[in-house]
């Protein structure tokens, strides 16, 4: 068989489009077999938890789990209120202000995971090292938080995450 | 290479369609092998009796271990109590990750001492650094199954590396988990993978073998076989030798798995699993710990982690960093005395990634992790221009039976007297 120039630009077009669709194919295929790792239907049903605040005493912390991961909820005492607002952004890692991460001031709610390798800090329970800013201290790899769970030194990156959540009335917040 | 004379009648006409027979004795038996062998060129028959120590006890422990975060503790302790010799078999397998490691770091730290990885084995040398990413990734996920704390813990931390990614980390992280944290799904997951790639691992160790045979194994002197005078046939004489090696590396581990088993473990991985509370000080398996010092060593997330997998990516290309001609460290003054310093570092974040991450570990962190970068990338292309070597022998055979005897002899004893 002889490959005349004439044929050769529909040839390539031939074997291109050939190449191209089965790479959509294979692409196509192995979609559902790496999507399938992903979160299934009922992990992701997000589910929400209703927490009652009013049995922390002001100074006191409690942890409560939501969706397989630790959250803390701090009754802040106003001097601790204090020391977080009167950080300045200069001296922080992430800059956030302490009212942008609370709904309430004397409640701080946050995900008690060490935003460098997961870690849960320590700091809630009474007689726990809460670190050089008296806020939490993460045992894994050393990362200072302060009062209002934002970085302040040590290798974590972002500050202690805020959950998404609300007051339902004063005493009862929903997170989630 | 003839084909052999086979007597058995059975045994060939078999041979004659399927020839693996032939195979056997060309591959096993005659194979022609350096005649100067030291005992370091055990330890590639030693991992191979490791691997297959740890495939035998795993499938044993699949059949009665449970991967639910319900029952996994459980299931683990119900191998220690109740099934009958349970309590071998996993401390086989717990002890024999650890052995498999010592001896596979005993192997590559004699590649890079004779300069296995050199010209024409780079490949080989690539073959077997995949090998260790692999056993790394296995060992790893195998930790996990217990859901033990350390399980738990171990796992969060060493996934959240992936969450260091630019933009798609925190996806990856999920995807890694199929959840928020980790779970029952990353359990499943784990226990299924770490059941596949012990035998990937076979599959590459056929390679790494297929790549040995193609130019034979290096020897303590580092020159190229120069002829027959220079081999011995595979068996029976390195056969037996590494049958004696094997007996000594199972008498030592019997040692272990039967009066210390524990010795290497961790007592908080007797604890379940808990999401609401991280161990108070939480150290990876020993054999992790220089990469974990290196992770810590950075103070910087994404900087940690792309240096903690650097030091790995480094051994790759090794081949191309060290271009001294010369193989064997015994006749590079200079790269021997930096080898021993390359150990000496290596042990040494060893050490520090089980301490705390505070005040002088810290910078001994920084300084040892500064130094195993430097030796790769600086020293070794530095050595090859500027080091004068010693002078290499003629040949394998000539300082063992020839006239070089009595002057190696002599050179040998001045350096004793030294």
């Amino acid at each position: 068989m002889s490959d005349t120039v004439e044929n050769q630009g529909r040839r390539d077009f031939i074997v291109v489009a050939t190449n191209t669709m089965l790479a959509v194919g294979a692409a196509a295929v192995a979609y559902p077999f790496i999507n399938q790792m992903n979160p299934a239907a009922d992990t992701l049903a997000l589910s929400s938890i209703e927490v009652d605040v009013s049995g922390i005493e002001e100074g006191q912390a409690i942890t409560v789990k939501w969706r397989g991961k630790p959250v803390f909820i701090r009754h802040r005492t106003a001097a601790e209120i204090a020391l977080a607002d009167q950080v300045s952004m200069d001296d922080l890692r992430d800059p956030e202000g302490d009212m942008d991460r609370v709904e309430k001031p004397e409640y701080l709610v946050i995900q008690g995971i060490c935003t460098h390798l997961g870690c849960v800090p320590l700091g809630q329970k009474i007689g726990e090292i809460k670190g050089d800013f008296n806020g939490w201290f993460c045992p894994c790899h050393g990362s200072h938080y302060d009062t209002s769970g934002r970085i302040r030194k040590g290798p974590a990156p972002t500050n202690l995450e805020v959950p998404p959540y609300a007051f339902l009335s004063d005493n009862v917040i929903k997170i989630g | 290479m003839s084909s052999p004379e086979f007597k058995n009648p059975v045994v060939k006409w078999i041979d004659h369609r399927l020839p693996v027979f032939s195979f056997m004795h060309h591959e096993l038996h005659e194979y022609p092998t350096p005649r100067n062998l030291s005992y370091l060129w055990n330890l590639g028959s030693l991992a191979g009796l490791a691997l297959v120590t740890m495939i035998v006890t795993g499938i044993i422990l699949a059949m009665h271990y449970t991967p639910h975060v319900d029952h996994a503790f459980e299931s683990v302790e119900r191998i220690m109590r109740d099934v009958n010799h349970g309590w071998l078999i996993r401390y086989i397998h717990m002890n024999g990750a650890s052995f498999f490691f010592i001896v596979v770091y005993i192997h590559i730290f004699r590649g890079l001492y004779y300069g296995s990885y050199k010209a024409p084995r780079e490949l080989l040398w690539i073959l077997g650094v995949l090998i260790l990413l692999l056993m790394m990734a296995t060992a790893f996920m195998g930790y996990v199954l217990p859901w033990g704390q350390m399980s738990f813990w171990g796992a969060t931390v060493i996934t959240n590396l992936f969450s260091a990614i630019p933009l798609i980390g925190d996806s990856i992280v999920v995807w890694l988990w199929g959840g928020f944290s980790v779970d029952n799904p990353t359990l499943s997951r784990f226990f299924a993978l770490h059941y596949l790639m012990p035998f990937m691992i076979v599959g590459v160790v056929i390679l790494h073998i297929i790549a040995l045979h193609r130019f034979g194994s290096n020897n303590p002197l580092g020159i190229d076989v120069s002829g027959k005078q220079d081999t011995i046939p595979f068996h029976p004489y390195y056969t037996s030798k590494d049958l004696f090696g094997a007996m000594v590396f199972l008498t030592i581990f019997a040692s272990a798995i039967f009066f210390y088993p524990n010795f290497l473990g961790h007592p908080d991985n007797y604890i379940p699993a808990n999401p609401l509370q991280t161990p108070a000080h939480i150290v990876p398996e020993w054999y992790f710990l220089p990469f974990y010092a290196i992770l810590r060593a950075i103070p910087d997330k994404l900087g940690g982690v792309l240096f903690m997998f650097g030091a790995i990516a480094v051994l790759f290309i090794l081949p191309w960093l060290d271009r001294s001609p010369v193989r064997s460290g015994r006749f590079r003054p200079l790269f021997k005395m930096f080898f021993w310093v390359l150990l000496a570092d290596c042990v040494l974040l060893g050490y520090l990634g089980g301490k705390p991450a505070e005040g002088i570990y810290v910078t001994l962190s920084r300084l040892a992790t500064a130094y195993y970068f430097i030796h790769f990338l600086v020293i070794l292309p530095l050595l090859s221009v500027v080091e004068k070597t010693r002078p290499l022998p003629q040949s394998i055979s000539m300082p063992v039976t020839g006239a070089g005897m009595s002057a190696a002899l002599a050179a040998k004893r001045g350096k004793a007297d030294v």
